[in-house]
């Protein structure tokens, strides 16, 4: 059950919620919830953004300002709250289609422009809402509804994505790990500058059915079995590594935040 | 005191009539015949303390001028052809979210890539149609460099009174033509701001619409209201809803606040139609020479009158009946294979003849070729 000061933070009037029983989502939102709670945000202060599926219904349940977008383009619309108001805190809270696929450019774009948003990431390998189609985050050899003989094409890895288009904070964990996955949200929101939290997730009604992970505890186990911590996964090699999924901070660098940069410029226009 | 006058292209008159009207965000994306709306804007609005951002793409560009709209900010984007289609789809969304904004579309030819530096009107009918869906449409048609900056602020002042997009449809001649232009005194024209709500934060329903007018109240992320925006189709509480009731009175909603108001939108000019047997149609660049053909034409002694819709949308369709009562001929310029003269034969087609008059290789019509026709036919 959630403490007492994370209720206010929810649309009670809204459930029952649309995800499946046993969904992942849930420990992400609650994840969510108490990182707002604990860093002393106010529901006034706070925008959730989303694009288009399962994830991106979460800010319906979130009682702040929250804005449910078009597939793939909640950045652009949360750049634009943050560029007019810098003193609201933004998270975008993304899936793995919305964020890598149709949203793949407006995600490097944010990570590049290094704007004070926190992207939540909830990767759960596959499009789950419209029916278990394959993602840019299907592994190699998983079956989807249409890649009905496995996967060929090579899965994106998002923190490496966002490292590299230059977002300033970078962190994986999976949802066997709550505590790590709040730890990891507090950190991208207190980061002045552009943060990535992937957190993987799982869903056992689209993906897990078709590979061999068809209940929740099926894919917590997965996850508990096949994290391993940043720090352990330098010592592997290559091999030891395959299907393991690496968490930990990839990411912590102080770089130029744009909202801070776009007053700095107001300020020299304006003498 | 002297007269303020400006001598400036109609997109720079674009950019600074949103500017007077108070927009202070510019979200947008480099196309040409468009970009020095945004050239200017990012100029302009960091001296006013306004935002402009440049966005990875045409998409982006309207989403974060949304975004603005939604955190309190009058908020403009603009594009052309390619990049009209590609905003079709957050345009959607700001219907459907009732956000207010203005998008600028410099038609030029197309489809496709078509022709970036050349002269068309073959967006008209993407204004009124190209998002899926119904809503109500309103959208300018400029024939001056003047009513490019009068229009934009017209056009913010209907986004924020009616919370939803606003169009200019202005074209690469009108756009990159330069003209004098009679800056207004601050004061001296209407500003219209968004309503804001009446009731606290506890008693806010976001979507719940004044009788009056159709239009709900709307708050600002971050003033203390906090509301769900979503492009899925809501009820009062802004929540996504599949119960028909709810479904039937949004939807119906959307479109009546405009049909309601249609009257206080629709704007047209008229040149010498009192006795007109032939009346030429036209809008945009056209415009300017058929009311020189017209005028040309009645030196000759034939009656003939223009008619000049300057909203496209919503179409002035009992103004064009009204004008038109007694003309025989209807002929309709433009520079498309034949788009707003389906509006006309509805309005006229079965008491007039329609006769189109069509020009789609990228020059525009010139004022003895309209002549020319209105000769032939009279």
């Amino acid at each position: 059950m959630p403490r007492e000061e994370i209720k206010p933070w929810l649309r009670t009037r809204f459930f029952p919620h649309i995800w499946c029983p046993g969904c992942g989502h849930g420990i992400i939102l609650h994840a969510i919830l108490r990182s707002l709670v604990d860093l002393g945000k106010t529901r006034e202060e706070t925008v959730i953004a989303s694009g288009i599926g399962c994830s991106s219904r979460m800010p319906g349940y979130i009682n702040a300002n929250t804005v449910h977008t078009t597939h793939g383009r909640s950045l652009g619309f949360a750049t634009g709250i943050k560029l007019a108001n810098p003193a609201l805190t933004v998270i975008d809270v993304m899936g793995d289609g919305d964020c890598t696929a149709i949203g793949g450019n407006h995600f490097i774009h944010a990570c590049r422009r290094n704007i004070d948003i926190t992207a939540i990431v909830m990767n759960n390998n596959i499009y789950g809402m419209t029916g278990g189609q394959a993602s840019p985050t299907t592994p190699v050899g998983a079956r989807a509804t249409t890649a009905p003989y496995g996967a060929i094409d090579t899965p994106f890895d998002i923190c490496r994505l966002a490292e590299g288009a230059g977002a300033s904070y970078v962190a994986r964990a999976t949802i066997a790990q709550p505590v790590l996955c709040e730890q990891y949200i507090k950190r991208g929101i207190q980061k002045k500058g552009f943060s990535v939290v992937e957190i993987m997730t799982h869903c056992h009604t689209q993906f897990g059915r078709r590979n061999k992970r068809p209940n929740p505890v099926d894919n917590l186990n997965f996850f508990k079995d096949n994290s391993v911590l940043k720090a352990k996964a330098k010592d592997m090699t290559e091999e030891e590594k395959k299907g393991k999924i690496i968490i930990g901070e990839f990411v912590d660098r102080e770089a130029q935040e744009y909202t801070e940069a776009y007053l700095k410029l107001i300020e020299r226009v304006r003498g | 005191m002297p007269k303020k006058l400006a001598f400036w292209q109609g997109n720079m008159a674009i950019a600074h009539g949103g500017i007077a009207a108070g927009c202070r965000f510019f979200g947008g994306y480099p196309i040409t015949p468009s970009s020095e709306i945004a050239e200017v804007m990012a100029e302009e609005l960091p001296k006013l303390n306004g935002r402009f951002i440049q966005m990875e793409d045409e998409i982006a560009g309207i989403a974060a001028t949304i975004g603005a709209s939604i955190a309190g900010y009058k908020a403009m984007t603009a594009t052309s052809g390619p990049g009209f289609s590609l905003k079709q789809e957050n345009l959607g969304l700001a219907y459907m979210a009732e956000i207010p904004l203005v998008a600028i579309d410099v038609m030029r030819g197309g489809p496709s890539t078509g022709l970036p530096t050349r002269v068309s009107q073959q967006d008209v009918m993407q204004a009124r149609w190209g998002t899926h869906g119904d809503h109500g449409t309103i959208a300018y048609a400029p024939s001056s460099v003047q009513e490019c900056y009068e229009l934009t602020i017209e056009a913010f002042n209907m986004a924020e009174r009616f919370r939803q997009p606003v169009l200019i449809m202005s074209d690469e001649v009108i756009g990159h033509m330069r003209e004098k232009v009679v800056i207004p005194e601050p004061g001296s024209f209407p500003i219209i701001d968004r309503k804001k709500p009446k009731v606290s934060p506890e008693e806010f329903i976001p979507y719940l619409a004044d009788p009056e007018d159709d239009v709900p109240p709307m708050a600002s992320f971050g003033d203390g209201y906090r509301w769900h925006v979503t492009g899925l189709t809501h009820n009062d509480w802004g929540f996504p809803t599949n119960e028909p009731a709810e479904i039937g009175k949004k939807h119906l909603r959307l479109v009546r606040k405009i049909d309601r108001f249609r009257d206080d939108i629709v704007k047209y000019d008229l040149e010498q139609t009192e006795d007109a047997e032939i009346l030429v149609f036209s809008y945009g660049c056209v415009a300017r020479s058929a009311v020189r053909a017209v005028r040309e034409a009645r030196a000759k002694g034939i009656k003939v009158g223009h008619f000049r819709p300057i909203t496209l949308w919503p179409f002035p369709d009992k103004e064009l009946i009204r004008v038109g009562s007694h003309v025989k001929k209807v002929i309709v310029p433009e520079l498309n294979c034949g788009q707003m003269v389906s509006e006309v034969r509805i309005a006229l087609g079965a008491k007039a003849e329609i006769i189109p008059s069509n020009l789609v290789n990228g020059e525009i019509l010139r004022p003895h070729e309209i002549l020319a026709t209105i000769e032939e036919v009279a």
